[in-house]
């Protein structure tokens, strides 16, 4: 029951006012939007513009991309996650090193996001500098002229297999898919994929997600295709090789996280190695004795790429973070973090690595090869189509 | 409506003006991802040139193959477990209702409130600390020799249960209240038994609210994705595990649009589930009047 109350008398029309005035407010603060305002471009000492500068040399020299990289002062990062490959202390050691604030958004981000972001936030202060990008996105991407071309000093060291031509992106650092075992709980670790069938190991082998969605899972589902009798332009044998684990109960379809791992639900995880060398350090001394082996039947290696957003409202400092990453100081610290970081064989040659980190890494014999975009596209293409049909 | 209602008031002038704040907001924030998606889902843009087409391509690929299978195993999945739970929500929504103790009442629905909205990785995360293959119950009680596997169409059912049935619980407890004794005891005056009274006068009553619970249960089940994604990853097909992997996943490119086509699939399916279910109620809410 509703009490009648006397009603306030508001006439109509200072009603319809107040309406209107609502319905306007409500309007501008749902479109208000960052844009940014339109800003002369900068240019170099060169008269180059910053948006449009390939390398250093068209800044004026190194000192002079540092002067102007600094003046804009802050740098949108995205997709960084703090514990993966060491990017905490990159960024940490980046903004010490220059007085440049880091804007680190969303750690968690999928290379789809990432590109997502660059597209929808065009031409706004929000968006992306820098992408760390999935390689079959950093492919695409260029393709839909989203990144800006630009060379870094170290760009001659970069094997030809491991960046674009134009330099629109290039491989940062990468791993090799690896089998993370906790020793505490399981008797005799595996250490290739041929081990993972036998029946001591019935539910405790995980993946860190969904191959069509996770690209380390990805990668273990390619090297189990690799040590399968299969090849980068056949992932088939692979998604076999899963089918049949699921079968035998070996193969368990949860997610392996920090905490699953810890918690010993996911005693066995197929992950990248830079992954899974950092588990064995996040976990000692709380009952998980976290080993790890690259399998000799099923070498595979994944790299990511760097680009520069086409677009990026810090075009200075975007190209200073670039020269960070690959210079002697920012390839050591992926090292530091278990990645291999793309000039590893230039550095081991010139002596300027560090080998306290190298010989933490887990051990893998032989070079690594790469498959080609087509190849990637056709594994994509036949993992989205068969592998629900293999695991289910 | 009521039969010979009466006569409607004169609306003043410009009185829909109080409403248009409301219906700016539901255009923007509704209207406007709606039309998006839909857009997304019929059209294609040539990333070379930028043109943009007409397709039926998205939506005839997000009915085949593996999408297919994902669509189908969503609606089973989430058919089954808002049916088990209208049935157990309804029967422990009574046992509360007729109990005489007020802090019983209290209880269960305050803790109804909180596991409905227990979801998430944090909900799976829970399961599989007990119910998982190294899980505490699963070792104590040997589940694992009697074929349990928590990572399997059963598992996700279970928990869907754990939140679906308190989600029950809440809607229908005010519709048991509803039922007055004075009927029950009118129909036991008449001779009836209790079976015959549920038959001929509670559910014909309860009908409409039991069909809008199952309705409700179906939705949350159907939309759920964090919890299934992080405990069955791809073994299970579900169709909000496919839209997330082609919507931003590392692995592959270019899946948007269809992403946007299953997305409109599911709203078809949700509006095919409404389109059976006023009718039904439109029949059943008869009785109440």
């Amino acid at each position: 029951m509703r009490r009648a109350r006397p009603r306030p008398r508001i006439r109509a029309n200072s009603r319809a006012v107040a309406a209107l005035a609502l319905s306007t407010a409500a309007l501008t603060a749902l479109t208000a939007c960052g844009a940014a305002p339109e800003e002369k471009a900068e240019t170099g000492a060169k008269g180059v513009k910053f948006t449009e500068a390939t390398s250093a040399a068209d800044f004026g020299g190194f000192d002079e991309l540092v002067a102007a990289a600094e003046k804009e002062g802050e740098l949108n990062v995205i997709a960084l996650p703090p514990d993966w490959a060491n990017y905490g202390e990159i960024i940490k050691s980046f903004q010490a090193k220059y007085k440049i604030k880091i804007k680190s958004e969303t750690p968690d981000a999928s290379s789809s996001d990432e590109i997502a972001a660059v597209k929808s936030r065009k031409g706004q202060k929000r968006a992306p500098d820098v992408l760390d990008l999935g390689i079959a996105f950093a492919r695409s991407g260029a393709a839909e002229n989203l990144f800006a071309p630009y060379k870094v000093t170290a760009w001659d060291k970069i094997p030809d297999s491991q960046k674009d031509a134009d330099g629109r992106w290039y491989n940062d650092y990468g791993g090799y898919v690896s089998i993370g075992c906790d020793a505490a709980r399981i008797k005799n670790c595996p250490e290739t994929f041929a081990d993972l069938l036998k029946p001591e190991y019935k539910g405790k082998v995980a993946l860190n997600g969904n191959p069509t969605k996770s690209g380390s899972a990805f990668g273990g589902v390619y090297a189990a295709a690799l040590a399968n009798k299969g090849s980068f332009g056949d992932i088939q044998p692979g998604i076999d090789f899963f089918g049949k684990l699921k079968k035998s109960g070996n193969f368990i379809p949860v997610e392996s996280t920090p905490a699953t791992v810890e918690k010993g639900e996911t005693p066995i995880s197929i992950d990248w190695d830079y992954l899974n060398a950092g588990y064995a350090d996040q976990f000692k001394g709380k009952g998980v004795d976290w080993k790890v082996s690259v399998p000799k039947d099923g070498v595979y290696a994944q790299f990511y790429s760097q680009a520069i957003n086409k677009d990026a409202p810090h075009p200075a400092a975007a190209r200073l973070w670039m020269e960070y990453l690959y210079s002697t100081e920012g390839q050591n610290l992926w090292l530091k973090g278990y990645a291999r970081p793309v000039l590893l064989p230039a550095m081991t040659e010139d002596g300027t690595v560090d080998k306290t980190f190298v010989a933490k890494l887990p051990a893998v014999e032989g070079t690594p090869t790469f498959p080609s975009s087509e190849e990637l596209d056709k594994a994509n293409t036949t993992l989205s189509e068969n592998w629900d049909k293999a695991v289910s | 409506m009521k039969a010979g209602g009466r006569t409607r008031r004169r609306r003043p002038p410009r009185a829909w003006l109080g409403a248009l704040p409301l219906l700016v907001f539901a255009g923007l924030c509704f209207g406007l991802p709606a039309g998006a998606l839909l857009y997304g889902a019929v059209t294609r843009t040539d990333p070379a040139s930028g043109t943009t087409e007409l397709t039926g391509e998205h939506l005839q690929r997000s009915l085949q193959g593996p999408y297919l299978t994902s669509l189908t195993g969503s609606v089973e999945l989430s058919a089954l477990t808002a049916a088990i739970a209208t049935v157990f929500g309804v029967l422990i929504a009574q046992a509360v209702v007729t109990s005489r103790r007020g802090a019983l009442r209290g209880a269960v629905l305050t803790a109804s409130g909180v596991l409905a909205n227990f979801g998430g990785i944090p909900l799976a995360f829970a399961f599989v600390a007990t119910l998982g293959i190294s899980g505490v119950v699963t070792q104590i009680g040997h589940l694992d020799a009697l074929g349990w596997n928590l990572y399997s169409f059963t598992g996700l059912t279970v928990i869907y249960l754990y939140f679906l049935i308190p989600l029950m619980v809440i809607v229908v407890v005010p519709a048991l209240d509803g039922l007055r004794p004075q009927w029950r005891e009118a129909a036991r005056n008449n001779g009836a038994t209790a079976w015959q009274y549920w038959r001929h006068v509670g559910l014909p009553v309860l009908a409409p609210s039991l069909l809008g619970g199952f309705v409700l249960l179906f939705g949350s089940a159907f939309a759920a994705h964090a919890t299934a994604a992080a405990l069955v990853g791809g073994s299970v097909p579900l169709v909000t595990l496919k839209i997330a992997d082609a919507l931003s996943g590392n692995v592959l490119v270019g899946q948007e649009n269809v992403a946007l086509a299953l997305s409109l699939d599911m709203i078809v399916i949700a509006g095919l589930v409404m389109a059976v279910y006023l009718p039904l109620q439109r029949r059943s809410s008869r009785w109440l009047h």
